[in-house]
């Protein structure tokens, strides 16, 4: 039987991507750590250790 | 059939101190963001830099509270994303790479001009008893040398400021050269690098 399915590549523009685990622990725990104080009509960043 | 929480819901939780939602968000959003940033600078690090750099973006400004297009969520943090790799290009731009390959390594052909710290130590001692040599000079031969060397001042500028012919200058140097090198030979000094 005749091959029909196309042996061309996926053009690289088209990979499907996820970012890294890591990356998202590093997102959540940032999140986690950031804060923003305000203080009168001031906003301070803050990021806990 | 499973009840999916609309992202407006989502931020508002999240706004509100509900730390999972952003998980929530960023799960659900995640291959097609990084699939977009993917598609752009077609290189896996860089999308992860520019996924994370978004994501920070997003979480200041929604705790900060500045965010206001509820509902419209994803294509907000996709134009976050799509601002940061337009910088990521223009910074490449600026600073363009150039990376060798296998048969090409750029940093075996260029070298730093700059001396060793060795030869460095070694020019610095030299200059500095070629200092003390000079103080053995005559003043006038002293002064042209001091102009022409260290102040990098024509012939007609020392004739100029010290009130002389060119000619004369032009031979006070000489003298200059002759009497230091005598005084090198005379002390047996040696200064190479």
């Amino acid at each position: 039987m005749e091959e029909i399915y196309s042996e061309a590549e996926i053009p690289r523009t088209c990979k499907i991507a996820k970012a890294r685990p890591e990356t998202i622990s590093f997102l959540l725990a940032f999140s986690k750590s950031y804060e923003v104080a305000t203080y009168k009509n001031l906003k301070f960043d803050r990021t806990l250790n | 059939m499973e009840l999916q929480i609309d992202d407006s819901v989502l931020v508002k939780n999240y706004v509100g101190g509900d730390e999972k939602a952003l998980e929530a968000l960023i799960n659900r959003h995640n291959q097609k963001i990084t699939s977009f940033i993917y598609s752009k600078v077609l290189d896996r690090d860089i999308t992860e830099d520019i996924f994370q750099d978004t994501f920070i973006k997003v979480i200041k400004t929604l705790k900060r509270g500045s965010y206001s297009e509820e509902g419209k969520f994803l294509p907000w943090v996709m134009r976050i994303a799509h601002n940061l790799i337009i910088d990521h290009f223009r910074k490449n731009k600026r600073m363009p790479k150039f990376e060798g390959s296998e048969d090409f390594n750029i940093f075996s052909v260029i070298r730093d001009d700059k001396l060793n710290v060795e030869k460095q130590m070694i020019k610095d001692q030299i200059d500095s008893d070629l200092s003390i040599l000079i103080e053995e000079l005559p003043d006038d031969q002293r002064e042209v040398l001091i102009m022409r060397i260290y102040k990098d001042m024509s012939f007609k500028e020392i004739a100029e400021n010290t009130g002389v012919s060119i000619n004369t200058a032009l031979g006070r140097m000489r003298y200059a050269l002759i009497n230091l090198r005598k005084i090198v030979q005379r002390n047996n000094i040696v200064l190479t690098n």
